[in-house]
């Protein structure tokens, strides 16, 4: 029993109605090819994207010295990972993306599928995403977050 | 400006008994009835008296909604909805105070431009003015947040945004975020803590405006020439003189909150917020209350990084700074001269930062892509350079006109051109 006073544990009950959901797993075996899923995670949204041949060739199309942030923000990878398209996505399944759907200038929710790059547009303040979701226009300063996550078996991913 | 000593004769018995005991009649009699105030005051002076009225209202208008309100995430929207619906004249309760907020501001924003005009913020008035600045910094604070609680998709949204400001702080700001929200994201432990501090925060709010007014009756208040009492004839008293001007400027402005509170309740709110909030869904076009607007278009002007400041950070402290700047006027300004009739230049840079205030709000409404972008950036220089350029600069260089030598040759003056352009005279 830990005591109760101790600021950490304070810290960790304000957080707990959302902390409690603190991982979901999902299907991706029936994601078809230009299709997508989105979970709750956190209280955010996390979207679980099939890509396209398109968008995958966008996607490494993209060098890094035209990337606005060149880290790849993949918290399964070192913090200072290259933004390259195969660290965005899952090792050796590149069609695969997951990723928190959450602007990373002031929080709004991008809208899918948009803008100049193929891959997410904000409607707030108009960022544009590419198909890898790395910022490539606008206000926000950073990579869309790759969520810490696992294949608990062939077809089922675990976030969180 | 006060003399020190008070002329109040309790006449009655047990008048002269509270007067030895809590002089509290005193004190009313020494500010709001023999408290001298400049003879030639106009209309613009009105503003105080509408602003502490509003605030009055807001607090009772409030506290009868807080009675009817639910503050969780699973009834906040219906609980509003209750009241709009059900509760006895509760559409009235919330259309006075949704729309009170909008007319608080109108109220506030003449006032410091009235302040700005006539040069109230100059010495003795300094810290007359800080306090100003801070009523209307704790005005915002309570205006969000209070935007949050009927729990719609732009109170959601907003409350993200204006929150993940808080993110672009470095080191500690994630920290801050997080007790801001008491989790991830906004949820319900914001909604509580908000609802917690929209109740209190209007305290405190009649807390720096009891100061403020104080400040006010130490140093006497500034009138339209800027020219200092000088003696008896430049004053007269506050009751029934201000008294009755106040009230009517307070009638007048009645009307005006009274027509939107009755007719057009939702004129200055947005649609979206009759959605219940959807943390998974952010509307298409998310824009502040009006009053918030030109703040906002400052916020977005700032797309680009600046040495080791990215956007971001850099967006959010250009926003504060456009309310910071304010605090520091006093010591900015340099001119001798404090009211903008005696200032030519001034007066024109003055309309133009009006003017230009109000077309940031425009540009705060449209979505942030292409021209817009750029007018804000011109803008968001503008508003800047009004208060850290041309407020410097301007005293050391501009000729002001010639002051009259006291308040009360400036009306005669003025009463004596009136009377020989008469044709009956």
């Amino acid at each position: 029993m830990t005591n109760p006073r101790k600021p950490e544990r304070r810290a960790a009950e304000l957080a707990s109605p959302v902390e409690a959901f603190a991982s979901v797993e999902v299907d991706v075996s029936s994601l078809m090819p230009g299709t997508s899923v989105v979970l709750q995670w956190r209280g955010k949204p996390v979207v679980v994207r099939h890509r396209t041949r398109q968008e995958m060739e966008d996607g490494e199309a993209a060098s890094l010295a035209v990337l606005k942030d060149p880290i790849a923000r993949n918290a399964n990878l070192p913090a200072d990972a290259p933004a390259t398209d195969a660290n965005r996505t899952i090792p050796g399944q590149k069609a695969l993306l997951v990723m928190v759907q959450v602007c990373t200038h002031l929080g709004c929710i991008p809208l899918g599928q948009d803008g100049d790059f193929g891959g997410w547009l904000c409607p707030c303040h108009g960022s544009q995403y590419d198909s890898a979701g790395r910022i490539r226009k606008g206000p926000a300063p950073e990579n869309m977050a790759v969520p810490v996550f696992q294949f608990v078996s062939d077809t089922r991913i675990r976030i969180g | 400006m006060s003399d020190g000593h008070s002329t109040y004769k309790p006449t009655t018995g047990i008048g002269r008994w509270f007067d030895t005991r809590l002089p509290l009649p005193r004190l009313v009699h020494s500010s709001f009835i023999v408290y001298p105030v400049p003879r030639n005051l106009n209309y613009a002076y009105t503003f105080g008296g509408i602003l502490t009225i509003m605030l009055a209202s807001q607090i009772i208008s409030g506290v009868v909604l807080a009675m009817h309100y639910a503050p969780d995430t699973g009834l906040a929207f219906n609980s509003v909805e209750t009241i709009t619906r059900d509760v006895n004249s509760g559409w009235l309760l919330r259309s006075l105070h949704a729309n009170g907020a909008s007319f608080f501001f109108i109220a506030v924003y003449i006032h410091i431009c009235r302040g700005l005009y006539y040069g109230s913020y100059k010495s003795p008035r300094e810290f007359l003015w800080v306090l100003g600045c801070t009523n209307l910094l704790v005005m915002m604070a309570t205006a969000f947040i209070g935007y949050v609680l009927p729990w719609g998709q732009m109170s959601f949204w907003g409350a993200t945004v204006i929150t993940s400001f808080f993110s672009a702080i470095p080191v500690v700001g994630d920290w801050i975020q997080h007790l801001l929200l008491g989790g991830f994201g906004v949820s319900n432990p914001t909604l509580n803590r908000f609802f917690a501090l929209h109740y209190l925060l209007p305290f405190l709010l009649v807390g720096v405006v009891t100061l403020h007014i104080w400040a006010l009756h130490v140093v006497g208040q500034n009138n339209p020439t800027g020219i200092e009492v000088k003696s008896k004839t430049d004053v007269v008293d506050f009751t029934p003189y201000a008294t009755v001007k106040d009230a009517v400027g307070i009638v007048a402005f009645l009307f005006f909150f009274a027509y939107f509170v009755f007719y057009l309740p939702n004129f200055l709110g947005h649609p979206d917020n009759y959605t219940v909030a959807n943390p998974l869904k952010t509307p298409a076009h998310i824009v502040p209350e009006w009053y918030f607007l030109p703040f906002y278009a400052i916020l977005r002007a700032i797309t680009f990084n600046v040495g080791p400041i990215d956007s971001k950070l850099g967006g959010v402290l250009a926003m504060f700074s456009s309310i910071a700047v304010l605090f520091l006027v006093p010591w900015l300004d340099s001119s001798k001269v404090r009211s903008a009739v005696y200032r030519p230049w001034y007066r024109v840079f003055f309309w133009i930062f009006v003017a230009n205030a109000l077309f940031l709000g425009w540009l705060g409404s449209q979505p942030a892509e292409g021209t817009y972008v750029t007018m804000s950036q011109l803008a968001t220089f503008y508003y800047f350079a009004f208060f850290l350029i041309v407020m410097p600069l301007l005293g050391l260089i501009e000729t002001p006109r010639p002051l009259p030598r006291s308040i009360t040759e400036a009306v005669l003056e003025k009463n004596a051109s009136r009377s020989k352009a008469d044709t009956h005279d």
